[in-house]
């Protein structure tokens, strides 16, 4: 168990360099983590601690880091060529990027809801059932039937596909199809549901339903939304960070943030003089 | 002047109307460019257009016509009893008047007269300037023969004269036209278009041509033999067609052992070349490292570089002894030439087909399916297997298909390596034949043209070609569906 206390010790001194509440039961922690993709570097030395059961906001101007960090945290930059991290993030305090960890099995835990609404060409319950299938979630016909439900039901997608469950994914409204990849996430029974910009392709109306719904989840999840409207930002967010030019420049809870920013850049950002 | 050096020319003078259009649009404009409604090259080239095509038309037109022109020319002249005899003696005489007409080219006008008038030889005289002459030339092929020159000095000059003249009015007429209000980039556009159109026209009312030719010689055939000893028949043997004799000759022309040979061929060339292919598109487009992809998707490509007849002879030299000797050795009686032998070696030789077109559709999934799949969880086999290959189907079978009519109307690799016996056996140690083989086959060597043996290679064609268009286009709209599904 040294890597865990090791890691407690890390959260812990890590934990003081956070402002706000909520630092000091982080689900997630990063310290120092810098990404290069190649030569250059995305990300410098970003420290960040996020808290469990809430929403955290990553804001910042096109190309600033937060969806490189964001996919940092479940390893999606795995995938990338040339794509380097370095630097600690641990999950409930064990270190997610550790040889021993399993990559599938932290992907699990960590969901992610990507910026283009992406179901699967197939019916919307093999959408659903997808995750459940490859993790072995249900051990029979029921209980899968029985996950679909659940995750439609908590994705508030339900009342509009219980009739045509075997339609294809693919023939659904944009606003329905990011609810359905929400709905997909929940379905294999994540801790953290990250989101990258889940609202950049929607309308206003589907862009409302999706913010209540995040609103609704942050009960049973702890959710991390990389978004470009600060509006979105504030509405949904108790913790907000802001990113700029690859440095992670302020993080705090969201109010604070966004009343009385203590860095002149977070200032500027939000009253829109740089972005 | 010659027909190039006249072309030439007219080009020549296209140039310099180009040159004199820009600048007479340039004076229109007064300094001010946007007081004309085109821009200046518009101009430029609708009065070098008006100066080339009437011209250019022309000399082409005429170069077509001439040969038909000059050979009425030279019939008026001849004597009714040459006209009445056979067609062979005719064309003999024409082409005999032409040698003469030729040789009297090379002589000087005051030779000539000086000639006719003192009755030498024609022979030694023509023979001396390098024409030869069989027999000395009759009076009424002397005057045919002059007559043709003078016609065809006429022709020289006046095409020359005409065609220039054109050019000349086409520049005047379409420079008085130029004013600031000239829409001379719509009538340059519409011009340019209707070259287009003539160039895609060409490529349809070819196929449709050769389609046409095999459709008329495939009616020939069937008024000969019945259909239904074509199409259902399973004996093929076609015997040899004795010049002069009618009907069948005893010959039997059942498709059924040729169609049962491609198949089962194309079937096991497939056998092969799909999983291969497929795995290696796998390969390529999910695995492999950008470095490694581009070294080995060129090199995959490189087998399709291979002309069919060198994997023809690979089946024959290599692997077709190679199979019979393995086979001798665990005491299996393989044929050299069999169904094995020209199936894998088609195979290998449709790897490419699969494995580039179905690393084309692959690779044409969208990522963000992937990261979807990954990001729920799934390992990258989990993704391939469940997200991506039943994403890329369609493409996939689509590329299959079009592999299969390749496979189908493939003909070196199997005159060499399938053998020439119609058999319809399902052991594929034993040879079998296709349509392909057997088109050659019928159409090689010393024929008489209209004979059953030798026109049924047009059925075959035509239910090849019929086969393969099917596929074809089966094969695209799947492609099509899959395109529209993703882009």
């Amino acid at each position: 168990m040294v890597a865990a206390s090791d890691a407690s010790v890390l959260n812990g001194s890590g934990a003081k360099t956070l402002t706000g509440p909520g630092a000091h039961s982080g689900k997630i922690s990063a310290r120092d983590v810098n990404v290069f993709y190649g030569e250059n570097q995305a990300l410098k030395s970003v420290n960040v601690g996020i808290p469990e059961r809430s929403v955290m906001a990553f804001i910042g101007p096109s190309g600033c880091g937060k969806s490189t960090f964001l996919r940092c945290i479940n390893r999606m930059n795995d995938t990338i060529a040339g794509c380097r991290v370095t630097g600690k993030i641990t999950l409930d305090n064990e270190d997610i990027y550790d040889s021993k960890l399993d990559v599938v099995q932290l992907r699990a835990r960590v969901g992610m809801v990507f910026q283009k609404p992406n179901p699967f060409p197939k019916s919307i319950f093999d959408n659903i059932a997808y995750g459940p299938r490859i993790h072995g979630l249900a051990q029979s016909k029921t209980d899968l039937e029985g996950i679909v439900t659940a995750s439609l039901k908590k994705a508030g997608l339900w009342d509009e596909v219980k009739d045509r469950l075997k339609e294809q994914g693919t023939g659904l409204s944009g606003g329905q199809q990011q609810r359905l990849c929400i709905a997909r996430a929940i379905a294999v029974g994540p801790e953290v549901i990250l989101m990258d910009e889940p609202c950049s392709a929607l309308d206003p109306i589907a862009t409302a339903r999706i913010e209540e719904l995040i609103d609704d989840l942050r009960k049973n999840f702890t959710i991390v939304i990389v978004t470009h409207s600060m509006q979105q930002a504030a509405r949904v967010s108790q913790h907000t960070a802001f990113f700029h030019l690859g440095s992670l420049v302020e993080k705090g809870e969201t109010q604070q943030i966004f009343m009385a920013p203590t860095d002149k850049r977070t200032q500027d950002y939000i009253t829109g003089r740089i972005g | 002047m010659t027909r190039l050096l006249l072309s030439a020319l007219i080009l020549a003078l296209g140039g310099a109307a180009y040159g004199l259009a820009t600048d007479r649009a340039r004076q229109l404009s007064g300094g001010k460019l946007s007081n004309l409604h085109s821009r200046l090259s518009y101009y430029g080239f609708f009065v070098a257009l008006w100066t080339v095509l009437p011209a250019l038309l022309l000399v082409i037109a005429w170069s077509i016509a001439e040969p038909m022109v000059m050979h009425s020319v030279v019939q008026s002249q001849l004597p009714a009893d040459i006209l009445t005899k056979s067609k062979a003696e005719v064309a003999m005489v024409d082409s005999s008047i032409g040698t003469i007409a030729d040789g009297f080219q090379r002589l000087t006008p005051t030779e000539l007269a000086a000639a006719l008038a003192s009755k030498t030889s024609l022979v030694d005289l023509l023979g001396s300037k390098g024409v030869a002459l069989g027999t000395e030339p009759e009076a009424f092929q002397i005057a045919a023969a002059q007559q043709l020159n003078r016609w065809s000095d006429l022709s020289r000059y006046g095409i020359t004269t005409i065609a220039l003249g054109l050019a000349a009015l086409g520049f005047v007429l379409s420079m008085f036209r130029l004013t600031g209000k000239l829409r001379a980039r719509n009538a340059v556009e519409k011009i340019m278009l209707a070259g287009l159109v003539g160039a895609s026209t060409v490529a349809i009312l070819t196929t449709a041509g050769i389609v046409l030719s095999m459709l008329l010689e495939t009616i020939h055939f069937f008024q000969k033999v019945p259909p239904q000893d074509f199409f259902l028949s399973t004996v093929w043997d076609p015997r040899f067609s004795a010049a002069g004799s009618t009907g069948t000759a005893g010959g039997q022309f059942g498709l059924l052992p040729l169609l049962w040979g491609t198949t089962y061929i194309s079937l096991v060339a497939l056998v092969v070349a799909v999983p291969i292919g497929l795995l290696a598109a796998i390969y390529m487009s999910e695995y492999a490292s950008k470095r490694v992809r581009t070294v080995v998707k060129p090199m995959l490509e490189l087998l399709a570089g291979i002309p069919t007849i060198v994997y023809g002879l690979f089946a024959l030299i290599s692997f077709g002894p190679f199979l019979r000797d393995a086979g001798a050795a665990i005491g299996v009686p393989v044929s050299a030439s069999s169904v094995l032998t020209a199936g894998f070696v088609m195979g290998i030789m449709l790897i490419p087909f699969v494995s580039s077109l179905s690393d084309d559709v692959i690779n044409a999934v969208p990522q963000t399916l992937r990261d979807g799949s990954l990001g729920l969880g799934a390992t990258r086999s989990e993704t391939i297997k469940q997200v991506v290959l039943p994403a890329a189907l369609p493409g996939v079978i689509g590329a299959v298909l079009l592999a299969a009519s390749r496979a189908i109307g493939e003909t070196m690799i199997v005159v060499l390596a399938a053998g020439i016996a119609a058999n319809i056996t399902v052991n594929p140690l034993q040879p079998v034949t296709t349509m392909t083989v057997k088109i050659v086959s019928q159409l090689t060597g010393d024929l008489e043209f209209n004979s059953p043996q030798t026109l049924v290679a047009f059925a075959l064609g035509l239910t090849l070609f019929t086969i393969t268009l099917g596929l074809n286009i089966y094969a695209l709209s799947v492609v099509r569906r899959f395109r529209e599904h993703y882009e």
